[in-house]
């Protein structure tokens, strides 16, 4: 009777831990090489043929034809410089310069991976929509209610994610973490 | 007590087992990834359009709102395809990826370096059995060699702003992709 207590426990201990790890790892993007700048992350690797286990897993799980690494790279945010999760409700503003691309577009996803419906049907900004200052850098504003400017609407939504796509791009797998490449920052600027 | 540590130690190691075959196994058994969804809407060998994702309904997760999409899903067990694909106003770009959703190559119109992407699609075999003469006659031409004998080109093209939409859907409407001895005639 103890026998059998002891594997049955050890199995649910098994199934739990496995499980648990295998949907853990697939719903936060577990697969190797990650490049993190700031508050962005990207996984070159997955666009390739060299894609591991853990991106192989995701992609089939989602549902999603990865940006392929000759075409471009998408950098993704679910959270703010300071680890706050990106909140519909407030008003987030993402600002700065992008490394160089051909072009580039920022779009704005729930956690499913489905545009946001919204009142003037906006779900992206691409590089040329957007409205510069006179030095080159951009500030675009991603929150609920209209704004001035690059509005990116939220719709409301608790959380959301941020997709930034570079396309014909150098950044890739060979580009390391560090200062050379320029990212736009996220901030949360306020919160109602 | 000692027992039940030993046992949870055991149950955890087993579930580092079950945590790397579920990894593994996943993408043999997803029937939600991109490559299932697209083969009921997708017939093979033709490119089909796919409609502009909006909240209510999308092919796929993740796609850019920005871009026009189209798809050619492929089987080349009855020999080679041949793609051509227009080049847009302002960035098109054509990816491969195989039945289990990975990407093998991309091309894009800059570095296709003419007025359109024009590549022949085989596998490994079919292009060791190609007649020399041909590969010659075919030098100025781009092979790709698809790993899988299925799979999908994702053919894409830019709209910088939203009025531009409708050419980067023209770019898209002109592409094509049929088995090479189909072209041919």
């Amino acid at each position: 009777m103890r026998l059998l207590f002891g594997t049955l426990f050890a199995l649910v201990v098994a199934a739990a831990v496995g499980l648990g790890a295998t949907y853990f790892a697939i719903s936060r993007g577990a697969a190797f090489g990650a490049l993190r700048i700031g508050a962005w992350t990207a996984f070159p690797k997955t666009g390739t043929q060299d894609a591991d286990p853990y991106a192989r897993a995701e992609i089939a799980r989602t549902g999603r034809l990865p940006v392929a690494l000759g075409d471009g790279l998408m950098f993704v945010a679910k959270a703010d410089e300071t680890g706050k999760r990106l909140d519909g409700r407030c008003e987030v503003s993402v600002a700065g310069v992008t490394p160089s691309a051909r072009f580039w577009t920022l779009a704005l996803y729930n956690s499913e991976g489905e545009l946001v419906p919204n009142s003037i049907n906006r779900y992206a900004f691409t590089s040329q929509e957007i409205v510069r200052r006179s030095d080159g850098s951009f500030e675009i504003v991603v929150a609920p209610r209209a704004n001035p400017g690059n509005w990116l609407p939220t719709g409301g939504i608790e959380r959301y994610t941020l997709a930034l796509r570079f396309y014909d791009t150098a950044v890739g797998v060979a580009t390391k973490e560090g200062r050379e490449i320029p990212m736009p920052t996220i901030k949360t600027r306020s919160c109602p | 007590m000692i027992r039940w540590l030993l046992l949870l130690l055991g149950g955890a190691l087993l579930g580092g087992i079950v945590h790397l075959a579920t990894i593994i196994v996943l993408p043999r058994t997803a029937t939600q990834d991109a490559y299932s969804r697209l083969s009921p809407i997708a017939p093979v060998n033709s490119v089909t359009t796919l409609p502009e994702p909006t909240p209510e309904k999308a092919v796929m997760p993740l796609m850019d709102p920005a871009f026009a999409s189209a798809i050619c899903r492929y089987d080349l067990s009855q020999g080679p395809m041949k793609l051509t694909v227009p080049v847009g106003l302002a960035y098109t770009s054509v990816s491969f990826y195989t039945n289990r959703d990975i990407a093998y190559y991309a091309i894009n119109d800059r570095s296709a370096g003419r007025r359109a992407i024009e590549l022949d699609l085989m596998t490994p075999a079919q292009r060791a059995e190609m007649p020399e003469d041909e590969e010659i006659t075919a030098a100025d031409r781009l092979i790709v060699e698809s790993p899988s004998l299925t799979g999908i080109i994702a053919i894409r093209a830019l709209a910088p702003d939203a009025g531009l939409m409708p050419m980067a859907k023209r770019t898209i409407y002109a592409a094509r992709c049929q088995r090479s001895d189909v072209a041919k005639k």
